[in-house]
């Protein structure tokens, strides 16, 4: 395959021939890290940690500036009845929620991240999916979490799948592009070993598995066969990518599951929010219970902590 | 070929399922003859956790059900109750019951259900109220559940004292994580078996089998547990439950009754775990001719 734009002058490899992935093999490496016992002092770091990871996520058809601007303050004010808790790592909203939340976090070190090209479908035409992208850029986003065209993709046409992302990296500008695979669309894990490796040739920044609109979103199989397609890149490039799981990590196991499962897979440089981002809406609220439970020894409820 | 007898594994009842205790813990307790009723659950703090989380998310399904949609589910359990007698029967006697004994105590059981079956859909008649007051509103009491009940079970008896404290609860929309009686736990997890062929929606009652003395603590302190509900007398049980009820105000009720007699039911048992609600609304002109408020 010729160079063509995309990531500098990468040489490309041919797509059609990504890794295949050993689905037997991820499951049993999953099941391991899922039986790790993470208790104390280790609990409580991860669990500020993932804290400090999420991606505070509102993308509904109803959200108006109003929720917006209070998702905003919680992403500010997690808990104010507890200090030294960090703030998230973003807020994540649609395009036309940009404004608002760009202003909302002004100054607090709180990312905006916005959704972009025809989210959550990605069925759009590419001038339509550009202006949108830089839309949400010229509102202030700091990142752009993009859709690929799942439909492309599945028929085949690898190389309109990796234009559109070179070209939608470059209307990001100087923004950080997320790419989603919505890997619940993917069906195999090839499938998603292959659109990893096609993201990232591109010019993804970030690769994250879903939109959170189609079951199943972030399953642990599939976020590790993502992690394993940065690994390789890494090592074959020098170049690092970070990785986002998305939908369906509703509470604090998981999160800390996960977090094992970057660690042993791509190591401690991939444990910051630089690299490593979880896009959830009902997560911190979990997180800060288990947070208050390991300090008081009391369940928590969530009639105590604010409205997601 | 003689035939090996299948014996029944006591499981714990938690969200509808039957897993075993998260702790894989077990314990025999023995009957006054000293043999072994079985491979009991000994469930712990986790398991209690595991519970509230499944009584909170089928509290509002419950509480919203129409009343004498509620009153039928009960119905039905003390129908799914009567046509499994001779099970209850059997494990009462081999816990230690007389035949007659335990004849009654399920007799006693079903009729229980069927008294707060029929209140289900009355008690807000009953209990609720217009109030007179001196400004343009309209204004009314009413009872609403409130919330996720905890009931440690009366440690006395198997069925009855179970069946006593857990139907006033679920009568009034509440849910429940209940610790049932440590040494007779037999007919517990038997009638979790009824609620669950009972159209009762999992998660409505959880049944843990195992030592109160050890979940308590973390059931009462539990802020998502709404009130507690304490049969027995005794006094130091009861100080921990005060204690540990402190830190979200939860309200406790204790009953110390003889649950085999036939008085040991009325509709404040079922108010207790009640809050009251009063809404106040406008209306327009309370002192004119045509009002009658």
């Amino acid at each position: 395959m010729s160079i063509k734009k995309g990531r500098g002058n990468l040489i490309l490899p041919d797509f059609t021939q990504s890794s295949c992935v050993d689905k037997v093999g991820v499951e049993e490496r999953v099941a391991r890290f899922q039986s790790r016992s993470i208790k104390n002092e280790a609990k409580m770091q991860g669990l500020k940690m993932a804290l400090n990871m999420i991606d505070l996520t509102t993308l509904e058809g109803k959200d108006t500036p109003g929720k917006v601007k209070q998702m905003c303050y919680k992403a500010q004010h997690l808990h104010d009845f507890h200090p030294n808790l960090p703030s998230v790592a973003a807020v994540c909203v649609y395009p036309t929620m940009v404004g608002v939340a760009a202003k909302a976090v002004q100054g607090s070190g709180v990312k905006v991240a916005s959704v972009s090209t025809a989210f959550p479908s990605g069925q759009a035409p590419l001038d339509v999916k550009i202006r949108d992208t830089k839309f949400a850029v010229d509102e202030g986003a700091d990142e752009i979490d993009m859709v690929i065209s799942r439909g492309k993709f599945l028929s085949g046409e690898y190389n309109f799948v990796f234009d559109e992302i070179a070209t939608i990296k470059e209307a990001c500008g100087k923004s950080r592009l997320k790419v989603i695979l919505e890997t619940g669309e993917l069906v195999t894990l090839d499938n998603v070993r292959r659109a990893s490796d096609i993201a990232m040739y591109a010019g993804a920044d970030f690769i994250k598995t879903s939109t959170g609109k189609i079951q199943p979103a972030a399953t642990m199989q599939v976020t590790y066969t993502m992690l394993q397609a940065i690994r390789d890149f890494y090592t074959t490039t020098g170049i690092q990518i970070g990785m986002k799981p998305a939908g369906g990590i509703s509470n604090s196991k998981l999160a800390l599951h996960n977090l094992v499962m970057v660690k042993e897979t791509l190591g401690d440089q991939w444990l910051t929010n630089e690299w490593f981002r979880f896009g959830a809406s009902s997560l911190a609220n979990d997180v800060l219970m288990q947070i208050i439970k390991a300090e008081t020894g009391v369940y928590q409820s969530p009639d105590y902590f604010s409205k997601d | 070929m003689e035939r090996l007898e299948v014996l029944k594994t006591y499981k714990i009842y938690i969200g509808g399922k039957f897993p075993r205790t998260e702790s894989g813990r077990f314990y025999n307790p023995l009957n006054s003859k000293g043999e072994q009723l079985g491979n009991i659950c000994l469930s712990s703090r986790k398991d209690v956790r595991n519970s509230v989380v499944a009584a909170r998310k089928a509290f509002g399904g419950w509480s919203e059900r129409a009343a004498n949609n509620r009153g039928q589910i009960l119905y039905r359990i003390a129908e799914m109750l009567e046509g499994r007698k001779t099970q209850f029967i059997e494990e009462l006697m081999f816990q230690g019951s007389t035949k007659k004994a335990a004849e009654n105590e399920v007799n006693v059981s079903i009729d229980r259900l069927i008294y707060y079956a029929g209140w289900s859909d009355k008690y807000m008649q009953v209990l609720g109220s217009i109030n007179p007051v001196a400004s343009s509103h309209f204004n009314f009491s009413m009872h609403v559940p409130m919330g996720v009940i905890g009931v440690v079970a009366d440690q006395t008896t198997s069925l009855i004292g179970l069946v006593s404290n857990i139907a006033p609860v679920i009568a009034g929309g509440n849910t429940c994580v209940v610790l049932s009686a440590e040494n007779l736990p037999l007919c517990a997890i038997t009638f979790a078996e009824v609620l669950n062929s009972s159209d009762v929606p999992g998660g409505v009652v959880n049944i843990l089998t195992g030592s109160p003395a050890e979940m308590i603590k973390p059931l009462t302190t539990h802020m998502d547990v709404n009130g507690m509900v304490y049969s027995g007398n005794d006094r130091s049980t009861i100080k921990k439950l005060k204690e540990s009820s402190a830190l979200n105000l939860k309200r406790i009720m204790t009953y110390d009754e003889d649950w085999i007699k036939a008085d040991a039911q009325n509709l404040y048992m079922l108010s207790d775990c009640q809050e009251v609600k009063t809404t106040w609304h406008p209306i327009e002109n309370i002192g004119g001719a045509t009002s009658s408020y």
